[in-house]
C-alpha cells in the first residue's frame, strides 16, 4: 500500500527539517523517496504539521503492578468509561486505563512507540501479556535489574563481563529492551525493612554500595552496547533535599561517557530536584540539576511532569511507596517480589491549593525549560506517578507558550508562586523543538534507529495535527496547540492510518520490541547452572517455566545487538 | 411545573435514566421531555418509549419541576443524579443509585429502594417510606469520598454498610441496620432506631452512631467511656432512654462515638464493671 501526504509543514529533527513545505511519500510500511502519484492514496496536511508518530520514553502502561493498580482503584475507572464502537473495544480509564483503552488513547494523541519503565523479571510474563493486549502502538520493556541478587554478586565480586553475559541472558529471557534501575540498593534493603539514604551506604548482607551497582551496570550496559544508557531512578526519590543525590548520581558515571555519548538516563527527574531539608523548607533544585546537565553531555532526562488532577503513584520503590502512605493516610498496597524486587501503589491527588504540589508542577517545566538542549530533556508524566499520559497536550502548551504557564500560575498556591522560577523564565519552545522533546530526542535517547524521524527507511509512524504555524502563533493560542494535540488530524501506523480527527479507524497490533543480544561465544550453560540452583532454593517458579519465550509475544520483534563480551 | 410520569410497561432489562432530574426538566415543553434519551439493556431509547409523560403548569410555574413516577420503576437506575433544586417523588418501587451525588431539592419514594441510595450524597433531603439496599449514603467502591451533607431518612431497614465512608450530614433510619453502619466514618450522624447487626462503627475515625435497639456486638476495638441518660440525635430529636457511650475505632486512633441504647443489650452490662 502507497501513501502520499502532501504539503504539510514537516517538522524532522534528526533529519534536520524544520517546518519545510513537503511531501512524505510511505510505501509497504517504510518511508520512502516517492510513489507512484497516481496509485497512491494522498493526505491532505496542507496547514498542518506533520512529525513522526510520537515516542514516550517512560510511561508504565503494563504488567503486575498496573494491573494491581487497576485492582486497588474502581473508583479511578467508572467516571471514564470507553464504550465499543464498530471497530475498538470498550475499556476504561482514567489515570490506569485498560490496555485497549490505553493503546487508543496514545494513537489518538499521535504516539505510536511506549516504553513500559519496570518490569520485575518474574512478572515478565504477565507484562508481555498485557503489552500484547496493548493495540496499535510498538512497545518494549525495562527488566529491573539493579537489585538483582546475581548482579549485585557480580558486581561485589568485581565480576564485571561474567555480570555483561547474565545480564545479556536475563534480557533475553525476559524479551526486555534496556537495564532499569530503581532505587539501587534500597529495594533489596527494603526487603529488611530499611532503605538505603546516599550513594555510599551498604546494601545489607551484600557488602555492596548504590555508586557500585550504578558504575557496574553502566560498564556492562557498554559491553552489551546496548542502545539505550542505563535508565536509573535515583537514591532518595520523593524527598527534600534530594536534588544532591540526583547530581551525585549524574557524577558518578562521568568518567564512564565516551565522545560525549549519553552513559545514563535519569527518569522522572521532577521527583529527583528537591531541595530542602523538610516538607515545610521544601524548594525547587531544578537550577542546579540544569546547571550541571547544561555542562556536561553524559545524561538524558526526562520530565516527569506534574499535572493537578486525582492520580495514581505506582513504582518498584517500594520504600518510597510506604513513605508515600504515610504522608498521605491513603489506601495503599506495596509487594514484595520474592528476591527481585519491590512495587508500591498510592492513590494521589496533585492540588493546585498544595505548595509542595504546586512546586512540584513548577520544577518539571523549570527543568524543561533551564535545560537548553533539548535532546537531553524528554516530555515524560512518568504516567501515571505525575499524571495520566492523557494529559501531554497540556505540557505542550506549558512548554511552548507563556501565557498557558501564566495562565496557570495564577491559579496555584500563592506560595509556590512566589518562589516559582517560571515567571521569570521566557523561553517558549518551537515545534521543532517540541518535536524532539515528544519523539526525536525521545528515539535517540533509546536508540531507536527506525523511530522518531521521516528520513528514507524509516517506519511510517506519522502524526499529523491540525496547526498551521505559518498563520498562527502557538505561544498566543495554546488553546489551539493543546486541542491540535488532543486530537491528532491523522496517525498513521506502519503505513496504515489508524486514526483521522481524534477518531480510532482501525485496531491493529503493534509489536513487542526486545534485544537479542549476540554474545562472542555463547555462554547459556554456565548462567543457567548457577540460576537453576538458586531457583530451586529461592524461587516459587521452576526454572523451566521462568524465561519468555518468543512465540509468547503477539508480535516479536527483535533487535539484534552485537556485544563485546 | 409538574410532570408525571407512568411507566408504559413492567420493564424486564435494566434502564438507566440519569435525565429523570428536575434541573434537566427545568424549562422544558412535554415535546423536549418526550424525547430526552434513556438507556434500556444496551439501546439508547426516547423517554417517551418506556414512560408516558404529562405535564401541568401549576399556577406559579416559576417554581422548581415537581416530579411524580406513578408505578414499579425498580430496574430504573440513576433516578435524580445530581439533582441541586426540585423534587421527585416515586409512588413505587425504585432502583439504584437514587439521587446520587445529590446537592439540593427533595426526593420521596413510598416504597422500596434497592441499594446506593444518596451515595456520594452533598445536600437535600431523600425520604424513603419503605426498605432500601445496601450502602445507603456511600461512596462507589474504592472510593474515600462519602457523604458530605443533607439528611436521608428512611421509616424501614436499610442493608449494610450504610453511611460508610460519611463526613458529615445525617441518616436516620427508623428500621433496622445490616453489618458495618458507618464503616470508615469522618462525621455526621447516624440513627439506628431499631437493631443493628454487628460491626457498627469499623474503623472509624469520628461522628456518631446511635443504636436504639439490639446491637449484636460491639466491636473489642472500641473502648467504653460511659453512661449517659439521653442522647439528641438532632435538634428538636432527644431519645430518651439510658445509652452506653463507645469511643473508637482503635485501631485507627478513632474518637467516633457509638451510642447503644442499654435497655434491649443485656449481652453489654459486662461494660459496665469498666466504669
Amino acid at each position: 500500500m502507497e501513501l502520499l501526504i502532501r504539503n504539510g509543514f514537516v517538522y524532522d529533527p534528526i533529519n534536520g527539517v524544520n517546518g519545510e513545505k513537503m511531501d512524505i511519500a510511505v510505501k509497504d510500511g517504510k518511508i520512502v523517496d516517492k510513489v507512484n502519484e497516481r496509485r497512491a492514496k494522498k493526505i491532505d496536511a496542507a496547514g498542518m504539521v506533520v512529525m513522526p508518530g510520537g515516542v514516550d520514553i517512560h510511561s508504565h502502561i503494563a504488567g503486575g503492578k498496573v494491573n494491581a493498580g487497576r485492582l486497588l482503584r474502581p473508583e479511578d475507572h467508572f467516571k471514564d468509561v470507553e464504550p465499543k464502537t464498530a471497530v475498538t473495544r470498550s475499556g476504561v480509564g482514567y489515570s490506569i486505563p485498560s490496555t485497549f483503552t490505553t493503546g487508543y488513547r496514545y494513537a489518538r494523541m499521535g504516539w505510536t512507540t511506549v516504553m513500559d519503565p519496570a518490569m520485575p523479571p518474574l512478572e515478565a510474563k504477565h507484562t508481555h501479556e498485557e503489552l500484547s493486549d496493548t493495540p496499535i502502538i510498538d512497545k518494549a520493556s525495562y527488566p529491573l535489574l539493579g537489585d538483582w541478587w546475581f548482579v549485585l554478586e557480580y558486581l561485589r565480586d568485581g565480576k564485571i563481563e561474567e555480570c555483561a553475559r547474565h545480564v545479556a541472558w536475563m534480557i533475553k529471557a525476559t524479551k526486555g529492551y534496556a537495564i532499569k534501575i530503581v532505587n539501587p540498593g534500597g529495594l533489596e534493603a527494603w526487603g529488611f525493612g530499611r532503605n538505603v539514604e546516599s550513594l555510599d551506604d551498604q546494601v545489607p548482607y551484600f557488602g555492596i554500595t548504590p555508586r557500585e551497582i550504578i558504575r557496574g551496570l553502566c560498564k556492562v550496559n557498554k559491553l552489551l552496547n546496548l542502545p539505550h544508557t542505563i535508565h536509573v531512578h535515583t537514591n532518595n526519590l520523593g524527598k527534600p533535599g534530594n536534588y544532591l543525590t540526583a547530581l551525585e548520581t549524574m557524577r558518578c558515571v562521568e568518567d564512564l561517557a565516551e565522545d560525549g555519548k549519553p552513559a545514563i538516563h535519569i527518569t522522572h527527574c521532577q521527583f529527583s530536584a528537591f531541595k530542602g531539608d523538610d516538607w515545610r523548607t521544601f524548594e525547587s533544585g531544578a537550577e542546579e540539576i540544569a546547571n550541571y546537565v547544561n555542562a556536561h553531555s553524559h545524561v538524558t532526562l526526562d520530565m516527569g511532569q506534574v499535572i493537578f488532577t486525582d492520580t495514581t503513584t505506582m513504582t518498584a520503590d517500594g520504600p518510597f511507596q510506604y513513605t508515600l502512605y504515610t504522608l498521605t493516610g491513603n489506601k495503599w498496597t506495596n509487594h514484595d517480589v520474592e528476591t527481585e524486587t519491590s512495587a508500591g501503589i498510592v492513590p494521589f491527588h496533585y492540588k493546585r491549593k498544595s505548595y509542595v504540589h504546586a512546586t512540584q508542577w513548577s520544577i518539571g517545566l523549570e527543568l524543561a525549560l533551564l535545560i537548553k538542549d533539548p535532546w537531553k530533556i524528554l516530555m515524560t508524566t512518568d504516567h501515571p506517578n505525575g499524571g495520566p499520559f492523557i494529559a501531554y497536550p497540556w505540557i505542550i502548551a506549558w512548554l511552548m507558550s507563556r501565557k498557558a504557564r501564566e495562565a496557570t500560575i495564577k491559579k496555584i498556591n500563592p506560595k509556590a508562586r512566589s518562589r516559582s522560577l517560571l515567571p521569570s523564565i521566557d523561553r517558549e519552545l518551537d515545534f521543532y523543538e517540541i518535536a524532539i522533546v515528544t519523539r526525536a530526542g525521545q528515539a535517540k535517547a533509546l536508540g531507536l534507529k527506525n523511530k522518531g524521524h521521516l528520513g528514507v527507511g524509516a517506519d511510517a509512524d506519522i502524526a499529523i495535527y491540525n496547526f498551521n504555524p505559518e498563520t498562527m502563533d502557538p505561544a498566543k493560542k495554546y488553546k489551539m496547540v493543546r486541542r491540535a494535540f488532543k486530537r491528532a488530524a491523522y496517525t498513521i501506523k506502519g503505513g496504515q492510518v489508524v486514526v483521522k480527527d481524534g477518531e480510532v479507524l482501525k485496531h491493529i497490533d503493534g509489536a513487542t520490541m526486545w534485544l537479542d543480544v549476540q554474545l562472542t561465544e555463547p555462554c547459556e550453560m554456565e548462567v543457567n547452572e548457577n540460576l537453576k540452583k538458586r531457583f530451586k532454593e529461592y524461587w516459587t517458579v521452576e526454572f523451566e517455566n521462568y524465561p519468555v519465550s518468543e512465540d509468547y509475544l503477539a508480535i516479536s520483534q527483535p533487535i539484534p545487538v552485537k556485544a563485546d563480551v | 411545573m409538574n410532570v408525571n410520569l407512568y411507566p408504559i410497561k413492567e420493564f424486564r432489562l435494566p434502564v438507566v435514566a440519569e435525565c429523570i432530574n428536575p434541573d434537566v426538566f427545568r424549562g422544558k415543553s412535554i415535546k423536549e421531555i418526550e424525547v430526552l434519551k434513556v438507556w434500556e439493556g444496551n439501546k439508547q431509547k426516547k423517554l417517551s418509549e418506556l414512560f408516558k409523560v404529562e405535564a401541568e403548569k401549576a399556577e406559579g410555574s416559576q417554581g422548581d419541576p415537581v416530579i411524580t413516577i406513578h408505578g414499579d420503576v425498580s430496574r430504573v437506575r440513576r433516578i435524580g443524579v445530581g439533582m441541586k433544586a426540585g423534587e421527585i417523588i416515586v409512588k413505587g418501587n425504585a432502583g439504584m443509585h437514587l439521587g446520587e451525588e445529590m446537592r439540593g431539592g427533595k426526593i420521596t419514594v413510598y416504597g422500596n429502594v434497592l441499594g446506593w441510595v444518596g451515595s456520594m450524597m452533598k445536600g437535600g433531603v431523600i425520604e424513603i417510606h419503605g426498605n432500601t439496599g445496601d450502602y445507603l449514603g456511600a461512596p462507589y467502591r474504592g472510593s474515600t469520598e462519602g457523604m458530605k451533607g443533607g439528611r436521608i431518612v428512611v421509616y424501614g431497614n436499610v442493608g449494610r454498610e450504610a453511611g460508610a465512608h460519611m463526613r458529615k450530614g445525617i441518616i436516620k433510619i427508623y428500621g433496622s441496620a445490616g453489618q458495618f453502619v458507618g464503616f470508615r466514618m469522618k462525621g455526621g450522624t447516624i440513627y439506628v432506631q431499631k437493631d443493628c447487626e454487628a460491626r457498627a462503627g469499623a474503623c472509624m475515625v469520628d461522628g456518631t452512631i446511635i443504636v436504639g435497639g439490639r446491637i449484636e456486638s460491639v466491636l473489642p476495638t472500641f473502648t467504653i467511656e460511659g453512661l449517659r441518660k439521653k442522647v439528641k440525635v438532632e435538634e428538636g430529636e432527644v431519645v430518651e432512654a439510658p445509652f452506653y457511650l463507645f469511643i473508637g475505632d482503635l485501631t485507627e486512633n478513632g474518637r467516633g462515638k457509638l451510642f447503644v441504647a442499654k435497655e434491649p443489650n443485656p449481652h453489654l452490662s459486662r461494660y459496665e464493671k469498666f466504669l
